[in-house]
């Protein structure tokens, strides 16, 4: 799970409580804010100041005492994925920065490791999954991240607090499925969430065959910083 | 032709928070979008690149599919359909 935030505490909770026996490796280099406590449901006040993958591992642990979790206080980064997804057979993204989210997607393409794409931004949530030979990827739908100030961040238009455990529970039933093998519902598609106006909607992406992530074109054009 | 755009959060505050505008006559996707800056200043910057392309991280779609796997831009319009534009989205 990478970013214990709004999406990925009710991420975590509901798959630790729907599968008994995971392994669960928490990624977020980030501390917990009085202000995030409305939305990352696995923090209370005690938890103030204290790092989130530390706080979130601590609280599963308790909540599901059958799952492993395994805090890890790092940075994901094109440098790090490969060590901090050893042993992992789905990544959940649910970080908060774009080059993060990118650098997400091409660990998942490079290394074959099904991915669930979860975001939200005020009331309009994204989710799509990717599975590396067999779908299209986040680069399919979008050629990279934007320059910094180019598209509003959560932390300029906020999140909606229900919307976070709408995606977040998404999330994990994905992330269920796949590791169950069966089929999962976003593949191939983007499902999309105006929370505000209760609708709900899919666009399609198909696999474009010069992604330099998972198409045949080289994975060396992707540059990272 | 009119047609339908689905206007995300993101871009609201630039179309006066409507999430969903009616183009009257747009045969293209281009059309279309030349129509929503005339009438909302500043959409088009967000959508286009100084080339005139679709930025790297906005996409377009025609009822359901993606405009980049076919003419893009100049994707033809017809009575009904509905565009939806879909910016990257990076809150967690």
């Amino acid at each position: 799970m990478l970013g214990v935030g709004g999406l990925g505490c009710p991420a975590a909770l509901a798959l630790a409580e729907e599968m008994p026996d995971l392994r669960l490796v928490l990624v977020d280099d980030d501390r917990v804010e009085r202000s995030n406590l409305a939305r990352q449901i696995l923090f209370t006040d005690r938890e103030v100041g204290e790092p989130k993958a530390l706080a979130a591992a601590r609280r599963l642990s308790q909540l599901a005492p059958g799952i492993r979790a395994e805090p890890r206080i790092a940075r994901f980064t094109s440098g790090s994925a490969k060590e901090l997804l050893d042993g992992c057979d789905v990544l959940l993204d649910g970080t908060d920065d774009f080059e993060t989210r990118f650098a997400a997607n091409d660990a998942a393409c490079a290394l074959g490791i099904p991915l669930v794409h979860g975001a939200a931004l005020a009331w309009t949530g994204q989710l799509l999954t990717v599975l590396p030979e067999r779908g299209s990827c986040l680069r399919c739908l979008f050629e990279g991240p934007p320059p910094p100030g180019a598209l509003p961040t959560c932390a300029e238009a906020g999140v909606a607090s229900p919307l976070c455990g709408v995606v977040g529970a998404a999330m994990a039933g994905e992330a269920a499925r796949l590791l169950r093998g069966g089929q999962p519902l976003a593949l191939g598609r983007l499902h999309q969430w105006d929370a505000l106006r209760d609708r709900e909607r899919d666009v399609l992406v198909p696999r474009d065959p010069r992604c330099p992530a998972c198409g045949l074109a080289s994975r060396a054009a992707i540059r990272h910083p | 032709m009119a047609v339908t755009v689905k206007i995300p959060a993101p871009l609201r505050s630039l179309t006066q928070n409507q999430a969903e505008v009616t183009v009257e006559k747009a045969a293209t996707v281009q059309a279309a979008v030349d129509e929503l800056s005339r009438r909302f200043p500043g959409l088009k910057e967000r959508l286009l690149d100084d080339k005139g392309a679709l930025r790297r991280y906005v996409n377009i779609f025609r009822n359901e599919e993606d405009i980049r796997h076919g003419k893009s831009l100049q994707t033809a319009l017809s009575e009904g359909d509905k565009l939806t534009i879909v910016p990257a989205i990076a809150g967690g």
